[in-house]
């Protein structure tokens, strides 16, 4: 096992992507107040803690379209923590549960920076860094549901433009040789062929399916 | 309300179980090197995939082209100049909102 770095050098790694993750928690706030009241957004940001299935669930909401397909999109959505869950499982230590436990600091951002890009990944980045981005998260959703009123429209605000910034610095960082850029071209080509026929979320697990371009090259 | 909180708490539920599962099977053995060759890729597949999909994504399903696609240039001008993230986000709201005030 290579080396980890310590929870509190995690928690340093993860400090920059506080603003962006509150920024986000703000427009969900907002977002959400209308369509769940004051309470559920925040209640929803502490236990499913999970940006891309909320905003997908929330969507759903408030077009009316009821629970079971605003389930079925933040499903979608989420699945792909299983592959990522494969992928950091090497990294977590100690018993079953304990690592079960870990596995839940498991969110997009933390993946991307503990991962050492090649295969590995740092355990005290990703359980640490994961903390401030709670903190962003819950934070933001809470001010987004108090200051909504005061701020206005999120969309007026380009805060949607926030959510696009925050992937591809993480993709920028992520694509460090020529296998990992032919592994991104491939999903995003994906998830634009699919994109305007599959139900939300779909495109997104599929493209995880152009991690595969791996083995060809191994082969060759 | 009711199909709030069962939204919240089956999500919630299954959150918690799926990012649980991958540890839970694999325990703390390292990957063979083939799979270790796959998983190292499945970050920057997705990450590209998360960036096509919220900056074309309708509402409702389906494409959109609009202002999201002016803020994406805004982040990628920032980045491409090696600016950090809260850089790149600042640039990227503001392309954003600049494009839709004009109309876009």
């Amino acid at each position: 096992m290579s080396e980890t770095t310590d929870l509190r050098g995690g928690i340093r790694a993860g400090l920059p992507l506080v603003i962006p993750t509150c920024a986000l928690g703000i427009t969900f706030g907002v977002l959400a107040k209308p369509v769940m009241g004051a309470v559920a957004p925040i209640v929803m940001s502490v236990i499913v803690f999970s940006g891309a299935a909320q905003f997908a669930a929330l969507s759903v909401l408030a077009a009316a379209g009821g629970a079971v397909p605003a389930i079925v999109a933040g499903l979608l959505l989420n699945a792909r923590f299983l592959p990522m869950g494969f992928a950091v499982a090497p990294a977590l230590v100690g018993r079953p549960l304990a690592r079960a436990a870990q596995g839940q600091a498991l969110v997009d951002a933390s993946f991307a920076i503990a991962s050492r890009g090649d295969g590995s990944f740092d355990r005290g980045i990703l359980l640490g860094a994961t903390i401030p981005q709670a903190a962003g998260w819950i934070g933001g959703t809470a001010l987004g549901v108090l200051a909504g009123p005061v701020l206005g429209d999120p969309e007026t605000l380009g805060l949607d433009g926030v959510f696009l910034a925050f992937y591809l610095a993480l993709l920028v960082a992520e694509v460090g040789d020529r296998r990992a850029l032919l592994a991104a071209g491939l999903g995003g080509l994906v998830t634009l062929a699919l994109m305007p026929f599959a139900p939300p979320g779909v495109p997104v697990i599929a493209a995880s399916l152009a991690a595969l371009v791996g083995l060809r090259r191994r082969r060759s | 309300m009711r199909d709030v909180w069962i939204t919240i708490g089956v999500l919630s539920a299954y959150t918690v179980a799926i990012k649980a599962s991958g540890p839970l099977a694999l325990g703390g053995r390292e990957l063979p090197e083939q799979v270790s060759s796959i998983t190292r890729l499945v970050a920057p597949a997705l990450l590209a995939s998360l960036v096509v999909y919220e900056t074309f994504s309708a509402e409702g399903g389906g494409l959109a082209v609009d202002a999201r696609l002016v803020g994406l240039a805004g982040a990628g001008g920032a980045l491409a100049l090696r600016l950090p993230m809260l850089p790149a986000v600042v640039a990227a709201a503001g392309a954003t909102a600049g494009a839709r005030a004009i109309g876009v």
